[in-house]
């Protein structure tokens, strides 16, 4: 039937074995589509008319803070299909989620403090943007740290899913700081309905990236669900024999 | 009606009753929010008078006068309705100049002079290479880059979202 591939999902030698199928996929093109990115970005585009060489800092920061939105959305999404259909595989999903949203979480939060300190000349204001940011660090680093502050993995699963659907009305707010609120943040430049404020041949290797970001998110995804099925399921006779293939 | 579907709404429940706290508490905190004043809403007497606040807008053209000898600098931070003067002394970002957003951090005068010890720029949304911006400016006779000119626009014709309207 329809649903068939959805219920498969939830077994967990099935999606064991696809994970690592699908890994390789999405790690060889991520590496390929950020290499090129990359070329463009600090190679190819053009310096920007004001901030000069400092705006390539773009090319790195804008598709982690983007990361981080997505990977929370995903985790909160996965936390509540855990929730609501007491699906392990989904659980797990969000637990893998929560260190790869963090990492983009920081990495966002730290380019875009190193090129506020020569662009607006401070590392840190008590802005709406960068604020509604930290907090989504807080988020991803509290979800973590209730998971491990509880020993008993299905406790765990529901407490922080709980906390992990609460905390997407963050998400949101995030994004639309900018425009809500007097801001010291500039507002989107791409990620609006209007066409993006940006020639083409900077706008390229800035949507490579985001693309080798998010199949880069998808293969560390992968990866961290398999070790986490695996040590879910580490008394099933079916680890045995994946582990001694 | 079955366990997962009582699962189900309560988590919409939960989702629904945070989201509605979350947006009380941000009206009831609007002020709060707010990183900066605009040159109207410090016209219409929101600013506080008598405590340091932050004071967003462009940098009016032609409006920049330095002091010979020292590092005082005066300018006008508009929002294309009202204007507000400022008065700073210090090292200003790389990104200050006429025509671009500013946010300046002080208190108001007993003369309605804004002094700042604080200057920050706000960089626009609009990105393009230097060619491109020359190219514009000709265009326009040689008066305003292509950014500004564009945010100049919205900003007289909108509450612009890029300064912040309301």
């Amino acid at each position: 039937m329809a649903w068939t591939w959805f219920h498969r999902l939830a077994s967990p030698p099935h999606v064991y074995r696809l994970a690592e199928r699908l890994t390789p996929w999405f790690a060889w093109s991520s590496a390929l589509l950020i290499l090129a990115g990359l070329y463009g970005g600090l190679v190819l585009a053009p310096p920007d008319y004001q901030q000069g060489e400092g705006f390539r800092i773009i090319y790195v920061h804008a598709p982690s803070a983007w990361m981080s939105l997505m990977v929370y959305t995903v985790m909160a999404v996965a936390a509540a299909v855990g929730l609501i259909w007491r699906m392990k595989v989904a659980h797990a999903v969000a637990a893998s989620c929560a260190p790869v949203g963090a990492s983009f979480t920081l990495a966002a939060l730290v380019t875009g403090s190193l090129w506020g300190r020569p662009m607006w000349g401070t590392y840190w204001e008590w802005d709406p943007r960068l604020t509604s940011e930290l907090i989504l660090l807080f988020l991803y680093l509290g979800y973590m740290g209730l998971r491990s502050a509880t020993e008993d993995v299905q406790r765990a699963d529901r407490a922080s899913a709980v906390l992990a659907v609460v905390g997407v009305v963050n998400v949101p707010i995030i994004h639309y700081s900018v425009l809500w609120w007097n801001s010291l943040h500039q507002a989107p430049s791409v990620m609006k309905l209007d066409k993006p404020s940006m020639p083409l041949d900077m706008l390229v290797p800035l949507l490579l990236m985001l693309l080798g970001f998010t199949l880069y998110f998808v293969a560390i995804l992968l990866m961290r669900l398999r070790g986490e099925v695996l040590s879910r399921e580490r008394n099933a006779s079916w680890v045995k024999e994946a582990l001694s293939r | 009606m079955t366990p997962r579907r009582r699962r189900l709404i309560l988590v919409v429940g939960i989702l629904a009753g945070v989201s509605i706290a979350t947006a009380l508490a941000l009206r009831a905190f609007q002020e709060n929010v707010m990183f900066f004043f605009n040159p109207s809403q410090v016209a219409a007497g929101e600013a506080p008078t008598d405590a340091r606040f932050r004071l967003g807008g462009m940098v009016a053209k032609g409006s920049v006068q330095r002091t010979p000898g020292s590092l005082e600098v005066r300018f006008v931070v508009t929002d294309f309705k009202r204007d507000v003067p400022v008065v700073y002394s210090g090292v200003l970002p790389d990104l200050f100049r006429e025509g671009q957003g500013v946010v300046a951090h002080g208190r108001l005068n007993a003369d309605g002079v804004f002094v700042a010890d604080e200057v920050l720029a706000k960089h626009d949304e609009n990105y393009m290479p230097p060619e491109v911006a020359n190219a514009i400016k000709d265009q326009h006779g040689g008066r305003m880059p292509a950014a500004s000119a564009g945010a100049a626009e919205a900003s007289e014709a909108t509450p612009t979202p890029t300064m912040g309207g309301q």
